[in-house]
């Protein structure tokens, strides 16, 4: 989780974040290489990448912080602020779109009691449904929750998810590909 | 007679634990490393070349001709396995991630050998995390195993085999935005010469090659480049892996002969329309490919045979749409996602992509003037061929295709102040 503490010290990349951002800068014929691979270390620690782990990660990769933003500004999948705990993408591309994901967008908007686009009021979830086709045209309409694909989302399908969610014990794994 | 796959590519799956480096080389995996390792590079290229294969990633540029544009003689060189599928509609690339790892990282490895590549990179998409995070055990696997690092197999062959994960960017697609990526920028497209063969990753030679293509080098390595040809047709040899989606009984991939096998044959696979409805629509090749109409249902697989129709069989996707479907939607759909995707480099891309999505939701909701459908016609015209990378002009590709096959639609919606498809079937906006 991030840390919520008022202080504006930089925030620390744990020990075993910056092993991960050193192991990777040194498999690279260039260090600078290693910024994507960075970024996703620092946002699997802290749940985003706020303006402190950009300076972090540039110290560490030797380049300027300005040139990190201009990475972690540019690709979709960094959060500059705190996501839900649980980020939902619905897929509307084309092949989802032909199958009914307007209707398994809107069920979970309703469900959620949440805007596309927006965080649950008990952080619970993060709802997008703007991002690049992902890739599961096979199962259509598809989502993805975290790392997870879940496939031919009937509407009794996304309660049954939403349900999940809100369970104390909810966990994302478990979900596996083509499910 | 039915129509049946024929899995070459696909041959080992579903096998027990195919997954894992045991159950892979149970069915015969890294025996082809092991051949190219004794054949050397010379003779598998050579291989590769009677083998005819053409990339998969959307191009069909011959795979042997590709790797004979490295500069002789300019060390380092590099090989990049393009992962970051995203084409709307495709998914293939995702099926052989996760069903096949061993078998990419397996012709990974042989075209590096090929190449004399120090280094092999796997640019995966960062949507595929569950895939990267098996594609990372794998390659853990294939370096315990040997496969990888140095001295390969005792062979004196040192290559590198790093998975590299993206982050969301359609554009690294593109492989000169890949290659920026790589080097840790922001993915943007490269202007072109040089091509990536002469000045690619960190300057050097560089080849980059999609997952399905390097995913057919250990059957081509095992059985011959010409076993492999005999598969489809002169023009258009091999298998290719077809994702059929949209308004189908059975969507997935299909594994078929190219040249023999005909769109009508992939639906029939697919289980045809659903429902017992019409064809109305298909798009092959990917979002961003022009349409085509049930006339071309009979037009083979084949490059030129599509071509000639006018598409292309691009990344190997069919999306199927049936009766009920607004043309002018579909066409929305895939406007907001290349203005999405736009990586912001050249104007006429970043502009273009912007008004036309402002367009296309006025016409759906029936809200645009016969005026405003001309002027989208206008933009798209002058966007196609001034883009600084396909990205741009494909954006309009599908959308002018579609204008043109089913204008009455288009019209109709003018000023309707609503969807007259949607209207007409009684469904709810």
């Amino acid at each position: 989780m991030p840390e919520t503490a008022s202080a504006p010290a930089p925030v620390a990349l744990s020990p075993a974040t910056l092993e991960r951002i050193r192991a990777a800068r040194d498999r690279y014929p260039s260090s600078r290489s290693a910024a994507l691979p960075a970024l996703w270390a620092a946002q699997d620690q802290l749940g985003h990448v706020p303006p402190e782990a950009m300076v972090a990660v540039a110290a560490e990769l030797g380049i300027g912080p300005a040139e990190v933003e201009a990475v972690a500004t540019f690709y979709a999948m960094y959060f500059r602020r705190p996501p839900g705990r649980h980020f939902v993408q619905v897929c509307r591309n084309v092949s989802c779109a032909l199958r009914g994901a307007d209707a398994v967008l809107r069920h979970l908007e309703a469900e959620l009691g949440v805007a596309d686009g927006g965080t649950s009021a008990d952080g619970l979830v993060t709802l997008e449904s703007t991002m690049e086709c992902l890739g599961a045209c096979g199962g259509a309409p598809a989502l993805q929750v975290d790392r997870y694909t879940v496939e031919n989302c009937s509407p009794e399908r996304c309660a049954a998810l939403v349900e999940r969610l809100r369970h104390p014990d909810a966990a994302s794994d478990g979900w596996e590909a083509g499910h | 007679m039915p129509v049946e796959e024929l899995r070459i590519l696909t041959r080992h799956l579903g096998q027990p634990q195919v997954t894992e480096r045991s159950g892979y080389e149970a069915v015969g995996g890294y025996q082809s490393l092991r051949k190219a390792l004794a054949m050397g590079p010379e003779a598998i290229t050579a291989e590769v070349k009677a083998s005819g294969l053409r990339g998969r990633g959307g191009a069909a540029f011959p795979t042997a001709t590709k790797w004979g544009f490295l500069p002789k003689g300019v060390f380092p060189r590099y090989l990049c396995v393009n992962a970051d599928e995203s084409e709307p509609g495709c998914f293939k690339d995702r099926v052989l991630l996760e069903a096949l790892p061993h078998q990419l990282v397996e012709g990974t490895l042989i075209a590096a050998f090929a190449l004399q590549a120090s280094h092999a990179f796997i640019y995966i998409r960062g949507e595929y995390r569950a895939q990267r995070e098996l594609l990372d055990r794998c390659v853990a696997e294939a370096y315990a195993a040997g496969y990888a690092g140095r001295d390969i197999l005792g062979s004196g062959w040192d290559c590198e085999l790093i998975v590299h994960g993206g982050a969301g960017a359609y554009i690294c697609g593109e492989e000169t935005a890949l290659l920026d990526s790589l080097e840790g920028l922001r993915g943007q497209p490269r202007l072109k010469p040089p091509f990536p063969a002469v000045r690619g990753l960190y300057g050097q030679p560089t080849v980059v090659n999609n997952v399905e293509t390097l995913s057919n080098l250990p059957y081509i390595l095992e059985h011959g480049g010409a076993a492999y040809a005999a598969h489809g047709t002169e023009a258009s040899p091999g298998t290719r892996l077809f994702c059929v989606s949209g308004h189908v009984e059975r969507p997935g991939t299909y594994e078929v002969p190219m040249g023999r096998t005909s769109f009508r044959d992939l639906l029939e696979l697919a289980g045809g329309v659903w429902g017992g409805r019409q064809l109305k629509a298909m798009q092959p090749g990917g979002g961003s490919m022009p349409v085509l109409g049930p006339e071309h249902l009979d037009v083979p697989l084949d490059f030129k045979a599509v071509a000639d129709a006018g598409s292309s069989l691009g990344a190997g996707a069919l999306v199927v749409m049936d009766e009920s479907t607004c043309l002018v939607e579909v066409s929305m759909r895939l406007v907001d996602f290349y203005h999405h995707e736009s990586c912001g480099k050249c104007v006429p891309c970043r502009e273009g992509t912007y008004f036309e999505s402002q367009l296309m939701h006025r016409l759906e909701a029936g809200l645009a003037s016969a005026d405003e459908l001309r002027t989208l016609a206008d933009i798209c015209e002058h966007m196609d061929g001034r883009c600084f990378c396909p990205l741009g002009d494909t954006a309009t590709w599908f959308v002018m295709s579609a204008y043109r096959m089913f204008r009455d639609e288009f019209e109709a919606h003018c000023g309707a102040g609503q969807c007259p498809v949607r209207a007409q079937a009684g469904r709810a906006a």
